[in-house]
């Protein structure tokens, strides 16, 4: 089963991020991912093995691949979002996993803002539990398009098919009042290697895929929106001495092309594209996720944090917007509170004008007349800016839509924001 | 709409994220180590503002033990595209008792280059420094961020690190305080190998086979300099060779290799089921010497 790691340079990129409570056995299971699929290197086998010995453990722990910081091994668990990288044959694949407990919340939506899978673990013994559900809701609310539900630990209870499907049906009941297009589940054991690469022996009851090859065939249409364009100016290129002036940045929805009629917001100044590159070299048409620079053929006053868009498909611009927010810092969001905020490439002052209502991520209800919002809240809430922003719905958008707030005194980001 | 393919989006992000940092800092580095990574991010950065020309230095921490090689190609590239470099020298810290030598077998001056490092910073007011980074090197690193916040002493707190969501990147800092910037952080060693020949970049010889004494020391295989002192039992030999990563002459391993040009490497590496790290020396001290560095200030 030894197989290579693969590279394939056309291959296609999935991003996906891993979540679960303590102890279920995430990093055991990315282990085994990547150590039945042939991809752990040689030296960095030896490497958690001889750490496994030292600790007087019988088997490798496969936990250790990603345990990476100190603290992380001491205490054998994951304290901060780590990266993994991998590819098969045709795709490439970026694992952000996200620990379980410590700033939980913060860690998944990290992970899970620029992820087109979610992977959550439950343990089979303890069925759907409180932070599954919050990480399921995170999911939905980060519009993650693809959720995997793994019902971990399944050697424990003796492969029972019961025991799964009555997890299934009560995962289902919650996430019918979710936004999630595709869910699928399967019973693994990370510990044991069941339907993690291979389908188990143990468990032919189980008609669908293993872990791998699901993550290899998942269809990933474009993420991207390339009906509504949208350019956000990062900076301005002008060489000195010269008459060159070109706009930089990365397209964040749409297809522009030279000749294109476009407008500059926020002055609603109408000029064309006269071209667009990427370093010395002249491109036909830019979209998503290009980094280039655009030439116009009109003289305007552009600077960062302005947009260009197309003249009859303009985002919204206003200074008054609801989002919802997800809050990571131990000091409370209140009403009438301030922030710096970042949306695009641009920064203004928030005010926070009411917190509408809280979402209880159990029940999903909401939860009226809230003043505050405590470490890993979310909720709707009203913000106005000290100066308009350019922006779309976030389920439109990931870009236009999203924001974070900052302190303006300690310069942590406290919380993070999907536009209504 | 033509395929736009992997290397090219992470060309793109990385462009983006150089863009970034220099449109919201006011005084910013390129680390320069004449690695292959460093290479990369050196055109990129290029690129990101063409036509005009590369709006920072480049700073190169010289630990006075560098491969002969790397130096003769870091100052043809110098002058080659006209760039400004910035030479901060390990031998100067220990003359001016910064920092102490270390002594013994496998002495290096690995560790002391973070407080000529840190030095350099504080001297020439520099708020953020590019490196070449990767996080699929090394398992502290797989926790770095994009935009990585330094405190005042230079230090990285990895336990408690900004989150760091979408492309929105929090660059607000204190007075005294740095970031360090890691635009190459989701590219793999492939990567970085597919990049260079895609785009024809020139990168030292050392990365490419030729003969050389070498001599096994735990595992890893050395180059015979005067930086290394040998123990009676180890004999060197002359040995077809080529180096996968470039530091300084006392902790770089090297690897028996044939391959003799971009495309051969890039194949190797494919191939290849240890990692490049693997080869090194210094990062063999402990379990978590990275991380133990990095927390300190280093690259």
């Amino acid at each position: 089963m030894q197989q290579k790691n693969q590279y394939n340079k056309e291959a296609e990129l999935l991003r996906f991020t891993t979540a679960g409570s303590v102890d279920d056995g995430k990093s055991t299971l990315i282990g085994r991912l990547l150590y039945d699929s042939g991809l752990i290197p040689d030296d960095q086998y030896d490497s958690i093995k001889l750490a496994s010995e030292r600790k007087g453990e019988s088997e490798v722990n496969l936990a250790l691949l990603t345990d990476g910081l100190r603290a992380e091994r001491e205490q054998g668990i994951t304290i901060d979002v780590a990266y993994r990288y991998f590819a098969t044959k045709n795709r490439r694949f970026i694992i952000a996993d996200t620990p379980g407990h410590i700033q939980y919340t913060r860690n998944m939506v990290t992970g899970a803002s620029t992820a087109n899978l979610a992977l959550v673990l439950v343990d089979a013994r303890k069925g759907v539990t409180e932070q599954t559900r919050r990480h399921v809701f995170i999911a939905s609310l980060l519009k993650i398009p693809h959720l995997v539900l793994c019902v971990n630990k399944m050697d424990l209870v003796d492969y029972e098919k019961n025991v799964f499907d009555a997890i299934r049906s009560e995962f289902s009941e919650f996430s019918a009042k979710l936004e999630i297009s595709d869910i699928q589940f399967i019973p693994v054991s990370a510990l044991k290697g069941d339907n993690i690469v291979e389908k188990s022996e143990k468990m032919l009851w189980y008609e669908g895929p293993s872990l791998l090859y699901l993550l290899e065939n998942v269809h990933i249409g474009s993420d991207y929106n390339l009906i509504d364009c949208r350019f956000p100016i990062q900076s301005v290129i002008r060489p000195q001495n010269t008459d060159y002036r070109a706009y930089a940045g990365m397209v964040a929805a749409g297809i522009f092309k030279p000749g294109d009629k476009v407008m500059h917001l926020p002055s609603k100044l109408k000029t064309s594209i006269a071209s667009i590159e990427i370093g010395c070299e002249s491109i036909a048409e830019a979209y998503p996720p290009m980094s280039v620079s655009m030439q116009l053929k009109d003289e305007i006053d552009i600077s960062r944090g302005d947009m260009i868009v197309r003249e009859n498909n303009s985002p919204t611009v206003s200074n008054q917007l609801e989002v919802m927010a997800c809050w990571f810092s131990n000091k409370p969001l209140t009403e009438k509170s301030q922030f710096i905020l970042k949306h695009t490439t641009r920064e203004a002052k928030v005010l926070v004008q009411e917190i509408r209502y809280k979402i209880d991520i159990n029940t999903l209800h909401r939860i009226e007349n809230s003043k505050q919002l405590e470490l890993n809240e979310f909720a709707r809430i009203r913000i106005r800016t000290s100066q308009a922003l350019f922006y779309d719905k976030y389920k439109l958008n990931r870009v236009t839509g999203s924001l974070i707030f900052i302190d303006e005194k300690t310069f942590e980001t406290v919380g993070a924001g999907m536009i209504l | 709409m033509k395929h736009f393919s992997y290397i090219e989006q992470l060309e793109s992000e990385t462009i983006f994220i150089i863009r970034e940092a220099v449109a919201s800092f006011e005084n910013p580095i390129l680390l320069f180590s004449g690695g292959k990574d460093s290479l990369v991010m050196l055109h990129i950065a290029m690129k990101a503002f063409y036509p005009a020309n590369l709006p920072f230095p480049i700073m190169h921490i010289d630990t006075g033990h560098n491969f002969p090689e790397t130096l003769k190609f870091r100052d043809d590239l110098v002058s080659k595209y006209n760039l400004r470099l910035i030479v901060a020298s390990v031998q100067e810290s220990i003359d001016n008792g910064r920092v102490i030598e270390e002594t013994g077998i496998n002495a290096s001056r690995n560790y002391l280059q973070t407080i000529t490092l840190l030095d350099a910073i504080e001297k020439h007011h520099f708020d953020v420094a590019f490196g070449g980074g990767r996080r699929d090197e090394e398992k502290a690193r797989a926790k770095e961020r994009f935009f990585s916040h330094r405190n005042e002493f230079g230090q990285w707190d990895p336990k408690n690190q900004r989150p760091e969501l979408w492309y929105l990147f929090n660059s607000k800092k204190h007075q005294g305080e740095h970031f360090r910037v890691f635009p190459l952080s989701n590219w793999t060693e492939k990567d970085i190998w597919q990049y260079i020949c895609n785009k024809n970049i020139e990168v030292p010889t050392l990365y490419f086979s030729h003969l050389r004494e070498c001599f096994y020391r735990d595992g890893v295989l050395l180059a015979k300099s005067d930086y290394v002192p040998m123990k009676p039992d180890e004999k060197p030999k002359w040995m077809q060779v080529r180096f996968r990563t470039i530091g300084d002459m006392t902790c770089t391993g090297a690897t028996l290799s044939d391959a003799a040009t971009s495309e051969e490497v890039l194949h190797e590496i494919i191939a290849m089921r240890i990692t490049e790290r693997g080869g090194r020396f210094d990062d063999k001290r402990s379990e978590t010497a990275m991380e133990d560095r990095k927390k300190e200030g280093y690259f």
